[in-house]
């Protein structure tokens, strides 16, 4: 390909990852309502467009006409940077994700994937981790001791977490040999049985279990636990500013949802009679199902709970996950 | 073309950053700015074809180092200017600048003199990792592991130092408390 046919391709490609996962992270929020409401056996939004789902809609409208409010006190430029940099976090991760499998389109080849890294896995989450930042400037620069508590908190938990998510997945890249997020998609090409879930399944509940505590959701929500300190780093925040954490929250569920499809759960090979593409989106959307179950079905946690589960719990099953796993390479 | 055009707005990028870095009064725009720097240096290690240490910088350099920069920030009021009260000023000027300049120095003069070379070149078809690998586990294999049991010997001290008083649970002991007083 030429150069230029390879920027246009690039930016075309750019611009459908951006516009089609905000909007895809918008429609979350509706539907977690909407499932959150039916485990509870309410309706949930139901007023805005059939069955509510231009409730989108109107969030979206009331976000970006809202007044953005800066505290008198707060430090404004750091204040007003940390949703950006939560928000572009989360789609720069993307970048290096291959979405679908490629696929011919007026003839010419598409590869679904921004830029094909060879150290792909490391730089999603890499990527991923920092967007800490994000909490933990917003925390302290806006001179609230809610938010002040919410940061700290970002740092202890997402940095312990952290560790737990990279020792799961050495795991399975020790036996796949590779970083590239293609390569080890081509590593579950046999089939269902191939599936590296199936013989590593300690690692994926480690995976799972980590990557909620690194998008913030439920269980360990507590960089923005209600119940004890307001809102966390998000106290003072309002109307786009606020609205960002979130569209960059939701953005970082679908991520980790195609990472652990990709990685676990045989990405997009095709499965039985279901082609690839659509075998990803539905692993995917069942991942993203399982997000919102588990916050159905589950209470918030202490803060000293959530690091004794992390040092004393999934940390050392993970260690000696990765000293099995070595063992049985060797043999 | 582009390489260039990447570069030099890296190099852009990361001098500002640094220099908000040293020149800024206050704390949180410090760190900020350090952070910003870190993660645009990955950049120039990516422009060099070195993917996996472009990684690690991010995931080294702002996961964790920056992260227990910010948790160590959080016993000041980072809203505020420090004070700083600098006894000899023309002194640390002279000392910062005279080691600033002895390193470039250090570093400009072999690739002026064109006496730089790679001892351990990458080799065709090894990708980046694995050269990594190679390299780390056969010639520099002794340097690894002393570095290894440096930390954890860290660890070992880090953890005697904070766990004196473990075993205690404050939690409890603040309930305890509230039980006493509401028994009294």
């Amino acid at each position: 390909m030429t150069t230029t046919g390879f920027i246009i391709a690039t930016i075309i490609k750019i611009l459908v990852v951006l516009g089609l996962f905000s909007a895809l992270a918008g429609f979350g929020t509706y539907l977690e309502r909407k499932v959150l409401a039916f485990m509870q056996r309410r309706l949930g939004p139901m007023h805005v467009g059939p069955y509510g789902v231009l409730q989108v809609l109107a969030d979206g409208i009331k976000l970006f006409t809202k007044e953005d409010i800066i505290p008198q006190n707060a430090v404004k430029p750091i204040f007003m940077i940390a949703p950006i940099i939560g928000a572009a976090t989360a789609f720069i991760a993307l970048a290096a994700v291959p979405i679908l499998p490629e696929f011919e389109i007026f003839g010419v080849k598409v590869h679904p994937i921004i830029a094909d890294i060879n150290v792909g896995v490391l730089f999603v989450l890499g990527v991923m981790a920092s967007g800490l930042f994000a909490p933990l400037l917003a925390g302290m620069a806006s001179s609230n001791k809610w938010g002040l508590l919410g940061a700290a908190r970002t740092a202890i938990q997402l940095l312990s977490y952290e560790v737990v998510t990279g020792l799961s997945i050495l795991a399975p890249l020790m036996m796949v040999g590779s970083l590239s997020l293609i390569d080890i998609n081509n590593y579950q090409s046999g089939g269902f049985t191939d599936w590296i879930v199936w013989s590593q399944p300690v690692a994926f509940v480690l995976f799972l279990i980590a990557g909620f505590a690194e998008t913030n959701r439920t269980p360990f929500d507590l960089l923005e636990h209600e119940a004890e300190i307001v809102s966390g780093y998000a106290t003072e925040y309002s109307g786009m500013r606020w609205g960002m954490f979130f569209i960059g929250e939701y953005a970082n569920m679908i991520t980790l949802g195609f990472l652990a499809s990709l990685i676990f759960l045989g990405g997009f090979n095709d499965w039985g009679f279901i082609p690839g593409g659509l075998a990803i989106v539905l692993k995917v959307s069942f991942l993203f199902f399982f997000f919102l179950w588990t916050r159905a079905a589950w209470p918030h946690v202490r803060p000293d709970q959530l690091m004794w589960l992390c040092w004393k719990v999934l940390m050392p099953i993970a260690v000696l996950n990765v000293v099995v796993t070595g063992i049985v390479l060797m043999m | 073309m582009f390489e260039a055009i990447a570069f030099y707005t890296f190099s852009a990028i990361t001098i500002v950053m640094f220099w908000i870095t040293v020149t800024s009064k206050n704390a949180l725009y410090a760190m900020s700015a350090l952070a910003a720097g870190m993660i645009m240096i990955s950049g120039f290690f990516f422009l060099l074809d070195a993917d996996f240490l472009g990684v690690v910088q991010i995931i080294v350099y702002t996961g964790a180092v920056m992260a227990l920069y910010a948790f160590g920030m959080m016993f000041f009021d980072t809203t505020r200017d420090v004070k700083e009260r600098v006894r000899a000023p023309k002194l640390v000027f002279l000392l910062s600048g005279m080691t600033a300049l002895v390193l470039v120095i250090a570093l400009v003069a072999p690739i002026l003199g064109d006496h730089i070379e790679a001892l351990y070149p990458m080799k065709e078809g090894i990708e980046n990792p694995q050269a990594v690998g190679i390299v780390l586990f056969t010639k520099y294999l002794v340097p690894f592991e002393v570095a290894a049991v440096m930390l954890l010997v860290a660890m070992i001290a880090g953890i005697v130092l904070a766990g004196k008083k473990m075993d205690e649970s404050l939690t409890l002991k603040v309930e305890d408390e509230f039980t006493q007083k509401g028994a009294q």
